[in-house]
């Protein structure tokens, strides 16, 4: 069943547009992510689906109901805040029964709902506080309680995770994903962290300019890209993108030239590519291995070396003064400024047409 | 560490004297005054507690304190509403907001003695403002600046629309201080506009309506220059507060010692009014964001 549509949804501040024309569909519990850099327009978005902005036009519908033309607190909706925006002179206790109040809801089942609700997200010990006496994590729980509370059929969530410290952040994060197991409802996350969109949500959306850029579950979006922006900007460190020139085909698949003469064979159909002119070629760092220099696919000079402990990753530069990202072992003794040799798994090169269309190696078959 | 504290003292030394020789000086002067018998000319004679004495069975200062705490009565709570009502309507970035909001604030401005000469024009019984409304209306005008029952009333209208200004940007700046996303938060709650009003608004506005009535309070007590200027006191009395009262006896009876006497219960009873309103409303006050 589909919980949320949304169908040509735009938006513009006077004459600035900042939402072109989105339409998505989302399945019934499911949980997405909305992941973009700031001015991307998730946030408005976000907005639009909670009431809070109005669509200057389009629909939004919400299990089988178009809830666009109706007030905030009629939608069915919860917004988790980015900065919880808890009612500092109410109680927890009392926070979470505002809404239900005003809904009325009777008093027994508003305190079984909080009772059931604190208990899930342990902060039963803290009804009778303000939200002045607790600790960031705690009023973010203290946030989320008071959207469950209120059992909505879609939860947005926004930026939930910004305002915590690292560690944190970090268990927020796997409650977060056992929490969902919890409730039955559907989930946006609005989120500018890849590694958040990536562990929680069932599908990611990917927002830049205004537009979607690609819709897909989290491998789907980190291992076939649709395009260059989505390929930059998920994966971490970023994917290398280097100049290269299309040349004659070996057995379907293309075979690219580097600007310093080096020919990589990919495994991207040369059918979808266009005929000649500036291609380019990407590489996830983990497709790029560090050799002795001299025996790898290409050379260069290591400019930064992260040692992460169970890998280390090489930012070489190339003799025409282009970088690439290479991942070596944990216990690497490569160091800066030595030279280095590259090996490219071109296999798994992506290719980028001259309008940022990327395109995949085949998989095989398994 | 001893260096430290003397550069430190260094540092506060002249606020201190300045608030010496400004401020506990000429209290602790009035006080050693209040008990003699003093004029403006110098010349003292110890009277120990005869002053306190004689003033607790003035029936004038009975009268006067009456008439202070009766304006402050009117005036307190009426100008406290008034404002919060205003900055609720002045709280939003138009140009008309803008515009009301120094229309407002102007009268503010003014200095007693402009206040009471438009107030004048306004309430003078035979060709004042009202006057002439009430005529044209077919009503007997009132006699605001002569009946008893009306000087009092007519003082706090007078001073209400004095003291708008201030108390009206307090509510401002307090409502500019409440975070949108709390507005936000209320509407996704499905709050209507009164709870809204009653239950995020009002709440938020705590600290600040304490302010403004403890200060609107202490100001109410000292009231003094209208009521000379509007009224002199009169008629028998009437409009007289305490501290037109403490003039009177100062500067045209000359009995400086008594006219200090009066001063010093004034100061204590406004000190006793702040504390207990201080305590009352941070009473059950938690520790809030």
């Amino acid at each position: 069943m589909t919980s949320l549509s949304l169908i040509d949804v735009r938006k513009s501040y006077g004459a600035t547009p900042v939402l072109d024309g989105v339409t998505l569909e989302m399945g019934d519990c499911e949980f997405i992510a909305f992941l973009g850099p700031s001015g991307s327009g998730k946030s408005t978005l976000l907005r639009i689906i909670a009431g809070l902005e109005m669509a200057d036009s389009g629909e939004v519908w919400l299990e089988g109901k178009r809830i666009d033309a109706l007030a905030p607190g009629g939608r069915g909706v919860a917004l988790v805040f980015q900065q919880y925006a808890l009612y500092p002179h109410m109680t927890v206790r009392e926070n979470m029964a505002f809404g239900l109040r005003n809904a009325k809801v009777p008093n027994t089942e508003i305190a079984a709902r909080i009772t059931q609700a604190a208990q899930t997200l342990e902060i039963d010990q803290l009804l009778d506080r303000k939200p002045g006496q607790l600790s960031g994590g705690q009023r973010q729980r203290v946030a989320i309680g008071r959207a469950i509370v209120k059992e909505p059929k879609l939860f947005l969530l926004d930026e939930p995770l910004s305002n915590l410290d690292a560690a944190l952040r970090n268990r927020t994060r796997v409650e977060l994903a056992q929490l969902r197991q919890r409730v039955r409802a559907a989930v946006i996350m609005v989120t500018h962290d890849q590694a958040e969109a990536m562990t929680l949500a069932d599908r990611i959306v990917v927002m830049n300019d205004r537009k979607i850029q690609q819709v897909g579950a989290p491998m789907e979006i980190y291992d076939r890209p649709a395009n260059r922006f989505v390929a930059r900007f998920v994966g971490s460190p970023a994917m290398t993108i280097l100049p290269a020139q299309g040349h004659a085909a070996s057995g379907g698949y293309a075979q690219v030239q580097l600007k310093n003469g080096t020919l990589i064979q990919t495994r991207v159909s040369t059918a979808d590519l266009p005929d000649d002119g500036e291609i380019e070629i990407g590489l996830r760092p983990e497709h790029v291995t560090v050799t002795a220099p001299g025996s790898g696919t290409i050379d260069g000079e290591a400019v930064i070396v992260e040692r992460l402990g169970d890998r280390t990753l090489v930012y070489a530069r190339l003799d025409d003064g282009s970088e690439i990202v290479a991942v070596d072992r944990g216990d690497s003794s490569v160091r800066m400024g030595v030279r280095v040799g590259l090996q490219i798994d071109g296999a798994c090169a992506h290719l980028f047409d001259a309008d940022g269309t990327c395109h995949h190696a085949e998989r095989d078959q398994l | 560490m001893m260096e430290r504290r003397v550069s430190g003292m260094v540092f506060v030394l002249p606020f201190i004297g300045l608030y010496c020789f400004l401020l506990i000086l000429p209290f602790v002067m009035g006080l050693w005054i209040s008990f003699h018998r003093a004029d403006l000319f110098g010349s003292r004679h110890w009277v120990g507690l005869d002053n306190y004495v004689r003033l607790f069975a003035d029936p004038v200062f009975y009268q006067a304190m009456g008439t202070t705490f009766t304006l402050a009565v009117l005036i307190v709570p009426a100008l406290t509403l008034i404002t919060l009502l205003l900055a609720l309507a002045l709280n939003r970035a138009s140009r008309s907001a803008a515009i009301f909001r120094g229309l407002f604030f102007s009268s503010s401005v003014l200095s007693v003695t402009i206040v009471t000469l438009i107030w004048r024009f306004v309430l003078t019984p035979d060709s004042g403002l009202i006057a002439k409304l009430l005529t044209a209306m077919g009503i007997e005008p009132l006699p605001f600046l002569s009946d008893p029952n009306l000087t009092v009333p007519a003082l706090a209208i007078t001073t209400i629309w004095w003291g708008l200004g201030l108390p009206m940007m307090l509510f401002l700046a307090g409502l500019q201080q409440i975070p949108q996303d709390m507005y936000e938060a209320a509407s996704l709650d499905g709050a209507n506009r009164w709870t809204t009003f009653f239950r995020i608004t009002l709440p938020s506005l705590r600290r600040t309506t304490i302010l403004v009535i403890m200060l609107q309070t202490a100001a109410q007590l000292q009231i003094f220059g209208q009521a000379q200027l509007l009224t002199q006191g009169g008629p028998s009395g009437s409009s007289r507060p305490i501290v037109l009262y403490i003039y009177e006896v100062a500067f045209g009876r000359w009995e400086l010692g008594y006219a200090i006497a009066a001063a010093e219960v004034l100061l204590l009873l406004i000190l006793a009014l702040m504390l207990a309103q201080y305590w009352l409303s941070t009473r059950g006050e938690e520790v809030q964001r």
